[in-house]
């Protein structure tokens, strides 16, 4: 049987106009720049799992984040969402920034409880919350501090009770636990693990260490300048990653159980978006690259072990 | 075996508050050899930064070295004049932080900052700066140097802007390079590029280098030793591989436990329960112990020793195999 679909985006694409001033253009004769921060992109969640996104500063990761919970509008394509669209929620990556520090621990706790329901009754809230804050693995007494009184990874907590308490079905988390400490981060994924089996959490996970979303990941997606260049089931893309540019990644982080001390580096960096060189994005650093790459643009083809893969050499 | 080029022993840093001294860095000793890199690893809070801040004389009043001294080559340096440590920063250690934009001015091409530093620290000519400048350029791996040494730094990608930066800490030629979290604001790719630059000019140079970090995996591939900083105290020291491979100190395996692998799945991570205590929370004894699962009575009243296996845990009283406690 075919798992239930419940988030499909199809021919995703965010263009910025990062122009500069009109008078700027007029007297320095510039064009208007455009920046294709998402440009194309497809996939499909099934309920229960977790879709994570991978891929340097600037591959447009965090504008599909903010493309699927609907922070900004797409400029073309779609997504679907298969339940009710206020059960999406959103976990940022600094939890300094996302919480009000106005507030105290219990009121954000319970804002998205009385958004959904404004005739609950406020012990009934409360109860809620406190039963939240346990979730989490903070004290019911906790709700009366403000979220200043908390360490990075305790606030990452409070940011997960928060979400929780909009009883969602899909939750969108943006690079999570970059902002924490190793010990905390484990702290933190584990969290996130026992919450998603508890409650049958659907999760968008996007994060640039390839680490973390092999650990937290059923499908993964590796974008590279706006486009999925390879998306796969875990295991198939670890095995037999088949991008060059899942490759360069899985050669270049540093390893602890398998050190590579006299590694050569690749050379090159990921190019402007707003100046994406012609036909396939990776080509001006790709060891593989074919005539046909600097013309063409290669369009997604199923790969071998499931899933699919843009590239010439790889079909 | 020849003198390290840096010795620390039994430093120590404080900060003054109203609830008595805040003790930042407490009672570390470290060395570092000639074209070695130790790293050092610690989370947030833990002293890495401090220790390497103190090494540079850069501890900002009202904190203080309240204990312990620094050697570069034998000599004190600790307690130096602002006007003897000026000689010395730049000149004999060089610095390297984590973000590249703000370590370059804005306002003055790289051409002309490189030159600036190279005459302040060398005493050459304008025209023979100029030249040394675009020579660094060229060995911190910048394309086409001579075409870009008139450019300014934000024209520069954050990849080629930290190539700069090490380009600048080289001009004075120092024997030691103290490099905090240098690739942290840059992309895995770009890492590896800067890393392996690194390791290449200590070991063509024979600097000595402090690599201070919290990536592990960064320490494992670029380090040859490694010092494991908690609550401002030293858990552990000791060759790279070994410590990977076989952490000695209870936080060191827990640390080790709580990094998710690339080439394996876990269903759980090892979690250390807690955090790690403010400065003002510090608990007697072993300042793991709250959170460590095989603490003893001792471990709560008494402070560990670093033991000769160089692992700061009573565990070791009894199972010292690698030689005397130190």
């Amino acid at each position: 049987m075919k798992p239930e679909t419940l988030v499909e985006a199809a021919g995703l694409h965010r263009r910025f106009d990062v122009s500069a001033p009109w008078l700027n253009r007029v007297i320095e004769r510039r064009p208007r720049q455009i920046l294709n921060a998402v440009d194309g992109v497809d996939f499909r969640i099934a309920r229960g799992e977790t879709l994570a996104l991978v891929g340097e500063s600037g591959c447009g990761k965090s504008t599909v984040a903010k493309l699927v919970t609907g922070l900004i509008r797409p400029t073309e394509g779609s997504i679907a969402f298969m339940g009710d669209r206020r059960r999406i929620q959103m976990i940022f990556q600094d939890p300094y920034a996302s919480l009000n520090p106005r507030w105290r621990v219990a009121d954000i706790v319970a804002e998205p409880i009385r958004t959904l329901d404004r005739a609950r009754p406020t012990p009934e809230v409360a109860r809620r919350v406190d039963e939240l804050l346990e979730t989490v693995g903070l004290s019911p007494r906790d709700g009366r501090k403000f979220p200043h009184e908390f360490s990075g990874g305790q606030r990452q907590r409070i940011s997960i009770a928060r979400a929780l308490a909009g009883e969602p079905e899909f939750l969108v988390c943006d690079e999570p636990t970059s902002a924490l400490d190793v010990s905390v981060q484990a702290q933190i994924l584990n969290l996130m693990k026992r919450l998603q089996k508890e409650f049958g959490l659907t999760y968008l996970f996007i994060s640039h260490d390839l680490s973390v979303v092999r650990h937290m990941a059923d499908v993964i997606a590796v974008m590279y300048l706006g486009r999925i260049v390879e998306m796969a089931p875990k295991a198939a893309l670890f095995e037999a990653p088949s991008h060059p540019y899942t490759r360069l990644l899985l050669d270049t982080i540093p390893d602890l159980t398998a050190p590579r001390r006299d590694r050569a580096p690749m050379a090159g960096e990921v190019p402007s978006p707003i100046d994406p060189p012609k036909g396939c994005a990776f080509q001006p650093r790709c060891p593989i690259a074919e005539a046909r790459c600097t013309r063409e643009r290669p369009e997604p083809t199923p790969r071998p072990g499931g899933g699919v893969v843009r590239c010439f050499a790889r079909t | 075996m020849s003198d390290p080029v840096l010795e620390v022993r039994n430093l120590r840093v404080e900060f003054p508050s109203r609830a008595g001294a805040l003790v930042a860095v407490d009672d570390i000793s470290l060395s570092i050899m000639r074209g070695e890199v130790l790293g050092v690893v610690g989370e947030s809070g833990a002293g890495k930064s401090m220790t390497g801040m103190a090494i540079l004389g850069l501890i900002e009043p009202p904190g203080r070295i309240a204990a312990g001294e620094i050697r570069l080559k034998g000599e004190r340096i600790d307690g130096l004049s602002d006007r003897a440590l000026e000689a010395i920063r730049g000149r004999r250690i060089g610095a390297i932080f984590q973000d590249p934009l703000t370590s370059l001015n804005p306002l003055f091409t790289v051409g002309a900052q490189l030159a600036e530093t190279i005459r302040l620290h060398l005493r050459l000519g304008k025209a023979e700066a100029r030249a040394r400048a675009l020579a660094l350029m060229r060995e911190v791996g910048i394309p086409a140097a001579e075409s870009r040494i008139d450019h300014y730094p934000h024209q520069f990608s954050g990849g080629m802007r930290q190539r700069i930066v090490i380009a600048l800490a080289l001009a004075g030629e120092p024997e030691l390079i103290i490099a905090d979290e240098p690739t942290t604001a840059l992309d895995v790719s770009i890492q590896a590029q800067i890393l392996a630059l690194l390791k290449r000019l200590c070991r063509d140079r024979g600097m000595a280098a402090m690599l201070v970090t919290h990536d592990m995996g960064v320490i494992a591939e670029t380090a040859d030793r490694v010092a494991v900083l908690y609550a401002g105290r030293l858990a552990e020291i000791g060759p790279v591989a070994e410590v990977v491979r076989r952490p000695r100190h209870p936080y060191t395996q827990g640390l080790m436990g709580s990094i998710p692998s690339l080439r394996r799945d876990v269903e759980a991570l090892t979690q250390i329960p807690g955090s790690m205590p403010r400065l003002d929370a510090i608990p007697p004894g072993c300042a793991f112990n709250p959170r460590c699962g095989r603490a003893t009575p001792r471990c709560r009243t008494e402070r560990p020793p670093l033991f000769g296996g160089a692992s700061a845990c009573w565990l070791e009283a009894g199972a010292d195999d690698r030689g005397a406690a130190a």
